[in-house]
């Protein structure tokens, strides 16, 4: 299995000796993982084809300890990577072989469901879903909900600015988080935002959310609810080929629709799923689309009779709106269950994360295609259609010598083709280690280094999650040059747009 | 006005700022010069640099170049029956899209549509090293890097020179109606917040301390159905209202007084202030105008206890400092923030923290 800390990466001069001493006056014996076996859990996050062990893992119980555990790592110059659920799909809770694995797992309450205000403060161990639920009695919810929500935790949705498949209408978790608390490398305690709908001075809220622990440690959340909508529809509709379903994601949107939910997937995503949950997909489809319409009753009625006529105009040869709630689950479920769906086709699959400009999709989706035979690589795609947000799943067999590399090679091509049509190589699963050397590709030198000076804004010695997200000079100088050993010019200069 | 790409002349104006160690002050269409602290430096000026250099309806999003007028951003939208959904302020009607970003603030719409750093996508940054940057992108979901994008957003020009900006744009609403209703503020924010819950498509709360003006926007069928719903009295024309008090032409905002304006900014459905002076509320309660010549210590000590802030909006009061001040250690990583852009200090210099 992969490490890929760099040299550079893993320079740290560690007395192991004072930090444990140090950790041990810290935490009880309970709270601190030093043998291998248990620290094999935390080798990895959602990207298991990485993995590290951390010198050791800490368990704290109160905010005073993660002070004391950071202001003891600052003095001794130790790494430290915070890690919530471990669901991220970029490594970006990848342990660091020198560091501290700090797990913020035990801070799992909601500390406060003010329902009348619609505002509620958590820890970073809560669930994304139990918000949600906490709230139901209230008929309210927290909007972002990525697909792991039964399992993510608030805390890592920070660290990754995590979106879901209701962004477009309802936005990322930067537009739902009213404020953290955070704890500074130094051990300094902080508030970032508050109850208001703005803060003076610098946002520094906008700077945390997204920065996959490498500027604080969140210790508390506070989220912003939103009223459940009182009706929702659902429409699948199915295109004979992907360009027309484009058009038709561009047309509702022209029409003046913002949908609640707008998924595309294609003719291998459409079938995996449908062998594995029979939601009744046509499986002869180029491309479906599902669409939900969320709002007030007299609004819904009269958008659902547009959205219809549109996509009939666009071109769709099959259309149904679900009847009931047990047809709009139906509809959603194989959509939901496009990833495990594609895991039971395949012994393996490697999850992608660009997004694009919607209007490039039909171009995308070709060169994908070219770049999938020439690696001899199948993939499968499913795609957030509303908000440009792809997801091609590329099938492997990691028992095959020289698969997996193949793959991240190829997944790397697809990230450098939505920078190239002027998209990102990362929507909302966060750069980790995963996508690191892309970011050579999607940032001049510049930026990087502006990158890294708003970093030492809040950590100085460079001590969180060090190695992660924004790459070193040496690393993108070592990538070009593998690109071109490869044959392949690297993109000094893309224009983004 | 022509389009035109004047990046290379402000490039070369930082350049030759930065070596001979001489600060700048930028300046669009100075419709905003009284916001923030006093600055000082040779002037920058952003408006040659103007232009709409992408705008894809279907994409949602609009990019321009920063001297932009906004009036020919909002005109180029409306065109497409598209609009800026944060309603930025056009004070004289000479605002430019790149202060309109670098200042931040938000009109009415803002609780329910979002706030200007909300809507940024991305922009185009000349930064205090003199490099020409980029961050974000023209597409709705983005995590590759630390969002920039939004930090520069409402730094007031501190952080570098906004060269370009991209932004999320909506469909503008099919029918928008305007209700005056006789409630005392407690009970209008209330109500306000219970239509909203049960679906009325609220898009703007303000109250002048006589009567709640309340704003529903959306498809035809939404807004006849809520217009029942809410059953007041109805402005002829809402949309010259909203964009008076967006702008603060409103007679409240005109009428002669020497006091200073506060902006003071509230977690939802907050008590009364009982400060004295005269109160408009905005954003249903979360934005309260308050004209008082109380001393700001006084009134930053009532919106902290109440979990907000107090902006010394217009006006002077005494010595006081234009943002409310934050605790210490926060503070600290804001000037460490602005090194981090502007290492030599060149940017309007103690435009948004006075320099010590």
């Amino acid at each position: 299995m992969h490490s890929v800390y760099r040299p550079e990466d893993t320079e740290f001069q560690v007395d192991q000796r004072a930090l444990l001493d140090g950790l041990r006056e810290l935490l009880p014996p309970e709270g601190l993982l030093v043998d291998e076996e248990a620290k094999r859990p935390y080798e990895c996050d959602g990207l298991a084809a990485y993995r590290e062990l951390p010198l050791v893992v800490a368990l704290p119980d109160t905010v005073e300890q993660v002070q004391d555990i950071l202001r003891l790592c600052s003095r001794l110059q130790v790494p430290v990577v915070a890690r919530g659920a471990g669901t991220s799909l970029s490594a970006g809770a990848l342990p660091h072989p020198q560091g501290v694995l700090l797990s913020l797992a035990r801070f799992n309450r909601i500390t406060e469901l003010d329902h009348s205000r619609r505002i509620a403060r958590v820890q970073p161990g809560v669930r994304n879903l139990a918000i949600s639920e906490a709230a139901a009695p209230y008929g309210l919810y927290y909007a972002p909900d990525p697909s792991s929500q039964i399992t993510c935790s608030i805390g890592g949705n920070v660290a990754e600015n995590a979106g879901g498949v209701h962004c477009l209408k309802y936005g990322l978790t930067v537009h739902n988080v009213l404020s953290v608390t955070l704890v500074t490398m130094d051990g300094e305690l902080m508030e970032i935002g508050s109850q208001a709908l703005d803060s003076p001075g610098y946002d520094l809220l906008a700077a945390v959310m997204g920065s996959e622990g490498m500027l604080g440690v969140v210790v508390e959340v506070t989220v912003k609810l939103l009223p459940q909508p009182q009706t929702k529809e659902v429409l699948l509709a199915a295109f004979p080929d992907v360009e027309s379903a484009g058009n038709a994601v561009a047309g509702i949107i022209a029409a003046g629709i913002i949908p609640g939910g707008l998924e595309m997937m294609d003719n291998p995503a459409i079938r995996a799923a449908e062998d594995f949950v029979h939601a009744d997909y046509p499986v002869d489809a180029a491309a479906i689309l599902i669409c939900e319409l969320d709002g007030h009753p007299d609004e819904i009625e009269a958008q659902l009779q547009r959205v219809n006529e549109l996509l009939q105009g666009y071109g769709a040869n099959q259309l149904q709106i679900a009847r009931d709630d047990a047809e709009k689950a139906r509809f959603w479920a194989g959509r939901k269950a496009a990833f495990p769906a594609v895991g039971r086709i395949s012994p393996d699959y490697y999850c992608i994360d660009g997004t694009i400009p919607r209007k490039r999709l039909a171009e995308v989706l070709r060169r994908m295609d070219d770049l999938s035979q020439e690696y001899g690589l199948r993939i499968a795609n499913v795609f957030h259609a509303g908000d440009g947000n792809l997801h091609p799943l590329i099938l492997y067999d990691g028992n095959k010598p020289g698969e997996f590399e193949r793959t991240e090679e190829l997944g790397g091509r697809i990230l450098e083709l939505c920078v190239e049509v002027g998209g990102t190589v990362t929507g909302e699963h966060g750069v980790g280690m995963e996508k690191i050397n892309q970011m050579c590709v999607q940032f001049q030198p510049d930026e990087l280094e502006q990158f890294r000076a708003l970093k030492s804004a809040f950590d100085p010695q460079g001590l969180l999650n060090p190695g992660k997200a924004i790459p070193t000079l040496h690393r993108c100088a070592e990538f070009g040059a593998m690109h071109v050993h490869h044959g392949q010019l690297p993109h000094p200069d893309i224009p983004r747009f | 006005m022509t389009e035109h790409d004047d990046s290379e002349q402000l490039l070369a104006q930082v350049g030759e700022a930065l070596a001979q160690s001489r600060p700048l002050h930028i300046q669009g269409g100075n419709s905003k010069a009284f916001f923030g602290e006093p600055t000082t430096g040779e002037l920058l000026d952003v408006t040659a640099h103007r232009g709409i250099i992408n705008y894809e309806p279907t994409e949602l999003v609009l990019t321009a170049r920063a001297g932009t007028s906004l009036t020919v951003v909002e005109q180029a939208l409306a065109a497409e029956n598209q609009m800026l959904p944060y309603e930025p302020p056009n004070f004289t009607g000479d605002a430019t899209i790149g202060g309109a970003v670098a200042c931040g603030l938000s009109g009415p719409r803002r609780p329910w549509a979002g706030s200007a750093r909300d809507l940024v996508l991305g922009l185009g940054l000349i930064n205090g090293r003199g490099e020409q940057l980029r961050f974000g992108g023209q597409v709705m979901k983005n995590v590759a890097g630390y969002d920039v994008s939004r930090v520069v957003t409402g730094a007031l020009g501190t952080l570098g020179v906004i060269t370009y900006v991209s932004l999320k744009v909506l469909p503008r609403p099919e029918r928008v109606s305007t209700h005056v209703l006789t409630l005392e503020r407690g009970a209008a924010m209330q109500q306000v917040e219970d239509w909203f819950r049960q679906g009325l498509p609220v898009s703007g709360a303000a109250h002048d301390g006589q009567a709640l003006y309340l704003r529903l926007e959306g498809s035809d069928h939404a807004v006849s159905a809520a217009d029942k719903a809410v059953d007041g009295d109805r402005l002829d024309d809402p949309d010259i209202w909203w964009v008076s008090l967006r702008d603060q032409r409103h007679p409240w905002f005109t009428a002669t007084d020497e006091a200073p304006l506060w902006r003071i900014s509230l977690p939802p459905l907050s008590p009364p202030l009982q400060l004295d002076g005269k109160e408009f509320h905005d954003w249903n309660g979360q934005l309260r105008w308050l004209r008082s010549r109380l001393p700001a210590a006084g009134i930053r000590e009532r919106a902290a206890a109440l979990g907000g802030h107090a902006t010394l909006f217009r006006g002077d009061a005494g010595d006081a400092e234009v943002f409310h001040p934050l605790p210490a250690p926060v503070m600290k990583l804001q000037r460490r923030l602005k090194h981090a852009f502007d290492p030599h200090g060149i940017f309007n210099p103690g435009r948004l923290w006075r320099e010590h």
